[in-house]
């Protein structure tokens, strides 16, 4: 780990070494260990330390970007040299405004803790064959990763800004094989002693010995009752196909600001500063983050800028860029979804006939101006009859939209859930849908 | 120090330290990275990552660690942190880690290249984007256009306990166009000539050349209009003939991945899952018709899978997946290889000096059939072609699949008919190979890259090719959307 007095001198004398009108640092130093298991014990077992230093050169409207993880005097006056080389040669990008400025003041974040950040190989190994362990006595396969990492990133340029912040994370996810069946568990937190590994363990394994022997259902429009997993998985696509300014500016947005997109009862923010999620207090060009509501009771309130598509607009960043160079646009990756009043037994309870979903697998976007998505379910999918899990199924095919499934939202979890995923993390509950429709089942 | 000097200290420490196996590969990767968009030259970047990471057994048991920095220090360090974590490991040890035979490989690779891509000016590859987003712009209705070239050079040294010491020198080059028509409550997009944003191979900037993405940009531009308007397609089930792009991206996801050893014996359970294509179907279960043929071969010169040797060391090779269609071999590396009695056929691959090798695609490709593809389309009454991925989804065994092309055309009486948007079709895949009655001839085949093949925690972006030509399947059920 470097800390923030030596990343932030490596900044500074980064921008030493730069004659540009504008220039800008992001460095982004992460020690990491992964331990990942198979087959009830550990196959793969990895460690890395990387520092990477990426340098953004502004000539008049003429951008480069060079990166390189060589932090020596000569690999860092290299960057800057090559970062320089190809602004000379790019051509003006007439919307390019300016790098931010700097701020006032960042927000402060408590974010890193010295158990996480000082956990060993042993440490994972115990933690992992805690887990194997249960499988083992179950009769089930186990297989997983546990991850313990230090990240770290230092925003700095030439108009001021100067911003570090250090993190730990460690998560832990698993898949347990029944014979016919398997569930899933995951978590994340700040805190490596926090995550309780024998509850992930038991999660996951009662899911799988309880979704074996599935029968086969016919695919068609059915109530459900997703899991935080699931819906994770809904944000998620949101936030990739809609929340960001340019998706909109380029027309491929639901986002239509002042207009109900979704029922009334969704409520979705991205909050950067809060600690019950990964927080981060800025993004990758240092512009502080704070709590920015999407979609307010269904309705669309607004979309996540960086300075590039502010500029554009004549608007104020809202902390949410991306490494330069960006030509996807800012991106929301801290959502949170609010909670309902009902718990999970209570959705099942209330349900004549549905299905349970524990996660989807492998979604992608059919339709991405009306967020379809298909994908499977996995890991636990349940018929519901009578208010009570009547039988595991088959995994079934969905081809759903996503806003209207969240125009159907019946019940909504009392408690969020942090899961991550492709797009930062997100901390969500439970949903009851009225309608859900599956397109195709497959033979497990 | 040198860097035979410094695979020998990591190796030697390995050994003293009491580990049965050791290997180090040293990476340096080198990229530039070129995109236009709407006109404008929005990103130009170059990339260096360097470092090295040390992989052993000891206890019977793996251990891996990495550094981006390149000492003789950090390299005792990283050495004796992988060995510790080998140690960790076999806390949960059910057996020990065994490899196949041992190779003790002297040699040098490089990359073929006619045009190294690092030497031709930035104006000129600016320019040759440019050229194609405006041609694209031109067209009424277009809303994003963007164009991309990427260039990578990739320099491996490889040791291993057992004598080896191999330097590679990979080269590729890639690109492609995009762009979207946005209409009234509508989106649509066409790229040329591959999705996932470029076509790549291990070659120069030949291939950007030949690709000719300028002399292509209005056509797709056309198409991506004429979609707003375009019938939607129709669901039903029907004859289906594919591209050979979107082909490609059926072998990845059907065939590619579920032959992959590590992931039949559960490695990948806690990712993107298991495969259905379990050991005891080796050699006898009918994966699709008699004519479906399925290789892997990593030396096919300029494919995106090509190289000399994978990063344990083997020599890349070629060898048959699929043949007149019963399932015959899987995708190994050298620990999987040794569980079923094989050599491992080199296809153990690592993105970077940070990452493990784990089995991936190398080249994995549908042999050419019999057919030209006017011949094909004249011989089918009715149906739907179907081609360039648009949306890929499979389930976790690799059964259930639906996949989603950016164009499609109705098949009537032997012709092209009426051009068709938001097509997709759904299947199992044994059954849909089984329904495989045709596939065209060499003329139509070709090596497509694909540069965006994900796998593992921490994940890990393969490159990898797919020859295909274009083939017809039955009684294939499409239009899944409502």
């Amino acid at each position: 780990m470097l800390g923030e007095s030596k990343a932030k001198t490596l900044t500074r004398q980064v921008l030493s070494y730069s004659k540009a009108d504008q220039t800008e640092v992001v460095l982004l130093a992460e020690d990491s260990g992964l331990t990942r298991f198979a087959n009830s014990y550990i196959h793969q077992n990895v460690a890395e330390s990387n520092a990477e230093v990426r340098v953004r050169v502004v000539l008049g409207k003429k951008i480069g970007v060079s990166t390189t993880n060589d932090t020596s005097e000569t690999g860092l006056k290299r960057v800057v040299e090559s970062a320089t080389t190809i602004a000379r040669f790019q051509q003006e990008n007439p919307d390019f405004i300016s790098l931010p400025g700097p701020s006032a003041a960042y927000p402060s974040v408590t974010a890193f803790v010295e158990d996480t950040a000082s956990a060993t190989p042993e440490q994972r190994a115990k933690a992992v064959a805690v887990m194997c362990k249960k499988c083992i006595a179950a009769g089930v396969i186990g297989s997983g990763a546990l991850t313990t990492a230090v990240n770290e990133i230092a925003v700095a340029n030439s108009l001021g800004t100067s911003a570090y912040f250090a993190t730990t994370r460690a998560d832990i996810n698993t898949v347990v094989m029944a014979d016919t069946g398997s569930g899933y568990a995951e978590a994340a937190s700040l805190d490596f002693n926090s995550l309780d590994f024998e509850a992930m363990a038991e999660e996951a394994v009662s899911k799988a010995l309880k979704s074996r022997n599935p029968v086969t259902l016919q695919p068609g429009d059915y109530t459900v009752i997703l899991e935080e997993y699931a819906v994770a998985d809904m944000l998620a696509f949101l936030g990739f196909l809609g929340f960001s300014a340019q998706a909109v500016h380029e027309g491929r947005s639901f986002m239509k600001l002042g207009e109900q997109v979704v029922g009334d009862n969704v409520t979705i923010w991205d909050d950067g500063l809060d600690s019950s999620g990964l927080p981060m207090p800025f993004d990758f060009e240092g512009v502080p983050k704070s709590r920015l509501t999407l979609i307010e009771k269904g309705i669309a309130r607004a979309v996540v800028y960086d300075s590039y598509t502010a500029g554009k607009e004549g608007k104020t960043s809202t902390g949410h860029a991306l490494p330069a160079p960006n030509t996807m646009g800012p991106l929301p990756l801290n959502m949170f979804m609010a909670t309902g009043e009902h718990s999970k037994e209570e959705m099942l309870a209330s349900t004549k006939k549905g299905i349970w979903v524990t996660r989807f697998n492998y979604t992608r976007p059919v339709h991405p101006l009306k967020v379809v998505v298909t994908g499977t379910t996995r890991d636990g999918t349940f018929l519901i009859e009578n208010g009570e899990l009547a039988k595991p199924i088959k995994n079934l095919r969905f081809t759903q939209s996503y806003l209207d499934a969240l125009s159907r939202v019946e019940m909504l979890g009392n408690s969020a859930r942090l899961v991550t995923g492709f797009l930062g993390s997100s901390c969500v509950p439970a949903l009851k849908i009225g309608a859900f429709t599956f397109t195709g089942a497959t033979q497990f | 120090m040198g860097l035979r000097d410094l695979t020998e200290r990591a190796l030697n420490l390995a050994n003293v330290q009491g580990a049965t196996y050791a290997d180090i590969r040293i990476v340096n990767k080198v990229g530039q990275s070129l995109v236009v968009k709407n006109g404008i030259v929005e990103a130009i970047e170059m990339s260096e990552s360097r470092g090295f990471g040390v992989r052993v057994v000891a206890d019977g048991a793996w251990g891996f660690a990495s550094s981006s920095i390149l000492s003789p220090g950090e390299i005792e360090r990283v050495t004796a942190l992988a060995m510790q974590i080998a140690r960790a490991s076999a806390l949960t040890r059910t057996s020990p880690v065994r490899l196949d035979k041992p190779r003790a490989i002297v040699d040098t690779y490089e990359t073929p290249v006619s045009i190294d891509p690092f030497s031709v000016p930035l104006e000129q590859k600016i320019a040759h984007l440019l050229q194609a987003d405006e041609a694209m712009r031109r067209v009424k209705g277009v809303k994003v256009t963007e164009s991309s070239i990427e260039c990578l050079r990739i320099e491996k040294v490889f040791a291993s306990s057992e004598g080896s010491f191999i330097r590679q020198t990979i080269v590729e080059t890639g690109g492609g166009i995009e762009c979207t028509a946005v209409g009234e409550d509508d989106v649509q997009k066409r790229s040329y000539p591959n999705s996932f944003g470029r076509h790549q191979g291990t070659c120069g900037y030949e291939i950007i050349n030949e690709m000719d993405m300028p002399g292509h940009a209005g056509q797709i531009a056309e198409e991506a209009v004429a979609l707003l308007s375009a019938r939607q397609c129709p669901s039903t089930v029907t004859t289906l003939i594919l591209g050979a792009t979107q082909l490609a991206l059926q072998v990845h996801e059907s065939c590619g991945h579920p032959i992959e050893l590590d992931r039949v014996f559960g490695s990948e359970a806690s990712y993107a899952g298991t495969s259905f294509l379990t050991t005891e179907k080796l050699g006898s279960f009918r994966y699709g018709s008699e004519i479906v043929n399925i290789t892997a071969d990593a030396t096919i010169p300029t494919a995106l899978g090509t190289f000399g040797y994978d990063d344990e060391g083997v020599p890349a090779q070629r060898r048959p997946i699929v043949r007149d269609g019963i399932f015959v071999g899987y995708l190994t590396d050298r620990e999987h290889a040794a569980r079923i009695g094989q050599e491992s056929g080199g296809a153990a691959r690592a993105d970077g000096w940070n990452r493990i090798p784990i089995i991936r695609m190398t080249n994995i490709n549908l042999e050419p059939g019999t057919w030209t593809f006017e011949d094909l389309i004249a011989d089918t009454d009715d149906g739907i072609y179907m081609e360039l991925n648009k949306s890929w989804s499979i389930d976790d065994k690799r059964l259930n699949f639906q996949f989603g092309t950016e164009i499609a055309y109705e098949i009537k009486n032997g012709k092209m008919g009426d051009l068709l948007k938001n097509a997709t079709y759904t299947g199992i895949t044994p059954e849909f190979w089984g329904s495989c009655d045709a596939i065209c001839n060499q003329d139509h085949w070709h090596v497509w890259g694909t540069p965006n093949c994900g796998k593992g925690q921490p994940g890990q972006v393969a490159h990898v090719g797919h020859g295909t030509a274009p083939a017809r399947f039955r009684n294939v059920r499409v239009g899944v959307m409502k």
